[in-house]
C-alpha cells in the first residue's frame, strides 16, 4: 500500500492515510515521553514520520496546504474548505 | 508556538443536523470536563513540572485537547449549521440563539459561559497531576453520557467514542508521569552551603 501510485487514490483516502498516520506519531509521541528508552518505539515513530513527510508532500501538491509552512505559487491556503465545515473533512 | 494543521485529528462528516445533541454536546466545548478546560489546565500546569517526562506529556495532552476541542467545536456547527429558528427554539436553544445565534460559544450544557475556575494550577506538581487524573476520568464519564444521548445518530457517536478512546490514553500517560515525578521528589537530597543563612 505504502508505494502505491497516489493518482490512484481518492483525496479522501490520501487524507485519511495522513490522519491515520499523524495519529500514530501522535500515540508514539506520548508513549515516548513516559518510556523514553523504549528503541522499538523509537524506530516506530521514526518510520511513521518519514512517511508521514512523503504522503503530506504529495497530497499538499495536488489539493493544497495543509500548513501555512507548504510554499505555493498562489495563495491555495483560503481556497480549499476548513476542516469543521460541511463536506471540509473529505 | 504551534503551527495549525488543516486537517481534523478525527473526521467529522454529520449528514443530518440536530440541534438538540449540540445542546448537550457543547459541554464539552466550554464545559467543566471539557477540551477547553483540559488544555488549558495542561498547558498552564506544564511551567511547573519538575522533571522531563511530565513536561513533555502536559505539554504534548494539552496540544492534543486543542485538536478535540476543534472536533467538538465541528460537532457542535455541523448540528446546528442551516438550522431554522423555529427548530433551535423547539430544541430548547431559543436563549442560546438570543446571545449566540449559532455561532459556537464555551459554555456548559446548562449554559454556564467558560470559566477558569474550572482549572486548577495548585503550585503542587502532585497535586496538578492528580486533578489531571481525575479530569480525564470525568471527561470519559462525560463522553459516556453523551453517547448515550446521541444514541439515534451513528455520525455523531463515531467521533464522541474516538474523542472517549483519547481519555483513558491520557488518564494512562499521566499515571506514568506522577509515578516519574514521585520518584524524581523522592531521590535524596544533597544540601550544599548550609552554613550561609547562619551568618544572619
Amino acid at each position: 500500500m505504502d508505494n502505491m501510485c497516489y493518482d490512484e487514490k481518492s483525496r479522501s483516502e490520501m487524507l485519511d492515510e495522513i490522519r491515520q498516520t499523524d495519529f500514530y506519531i501522535n500515540e508514539l509521541a506520548l508513549y515516548l515521553d513516559t518510556h523514553p528508552n523504549d528503541m522499538r518505539a523509537i524506530c516506530l515513530h521514526n518510520e511513521s514520520c518519514n512517511k508521514y513527510r512523503r504522503i503530506t508532500d504529495q497530497y499538499q501538491m495536488m489539493y493544497g496546504p495543509l500548513t501555512i509552512n507548504f510554499p505555493c505559487n498562489k495563495w491555495r491556503w483560503i481556497e480549499e474548505p476548513w476542516p469543521w465545515e460541511k463536506g471540509g473533512s473529505f | 508556538m504551534w503551527t495549525y494543521n488543516k486537517v481534523l485529528q478525527y473526521p467529522v462528516r454529520i449528514k443530518c443536523a440536530n440541534p438538540r445533541l449540540a445542546k448537550f454536546i457543547i459541554s464539552q466545548y466550554g464545559g467543566p470536563d471539557g477540551e477547553l478546560a483540559a488544555s488549558l489546565r495542561y498547558l498552564s500546569q506544564r511551567f511547573g513540572m519538575p522533571d522531563q517526562k511530565s513536561k513533555a506529556i502536559l505539554n504534548d495532552i494539552g496540544t492534543e485537547e486543542l485538536a478535540h476541542l476543534e472536533m467538538v467545536g465541528s460537532i457542535v456547527h455541523q448540528l446546528t449549521d442551516g438550522v431554522s429558528v423555529e427548530e433551535l427554539e423547539k430544541a430548547g436553544l431559543g436563549a442560546y440563539y438570543t446571545d449566540h445565534g449559532v455561532d459556537v460559544y464555551p459554555q456548559s450544557a446548562g449554559g454556564v459561559p467558560f470559566t477558569a475556575a474550572y482549572i486548577a494550577c495548585k503550585g503542587d506538581p502532585v497535586a496538578n497531576l492528580q486533578e489531571d487524573l481525575a479530569a480525564e476520568q470525568k471527561a470519559r464519564a462525560t463522553y459516556e453520557k453523551l453517547i448515550d444521548l446521541c444514541a439515534d445518530d451513528p455520525d455523531v457517536i463515531d467521533p464522541l467514542r474516538f474523542l472517549r478512546q483519547r481519555e483513558v490514553v491520557h488518564f494512562q500517560r499521566f499515571g506514568e508521569a506522577l509515578n516519574s515525578v514521585q520518584e524524581k521528589l523522592a531521590e535524596k537530597k544533597y544540601y550544599m552551603g548550609l552554613n550561609v543563612n547562619n551568618n544572619m
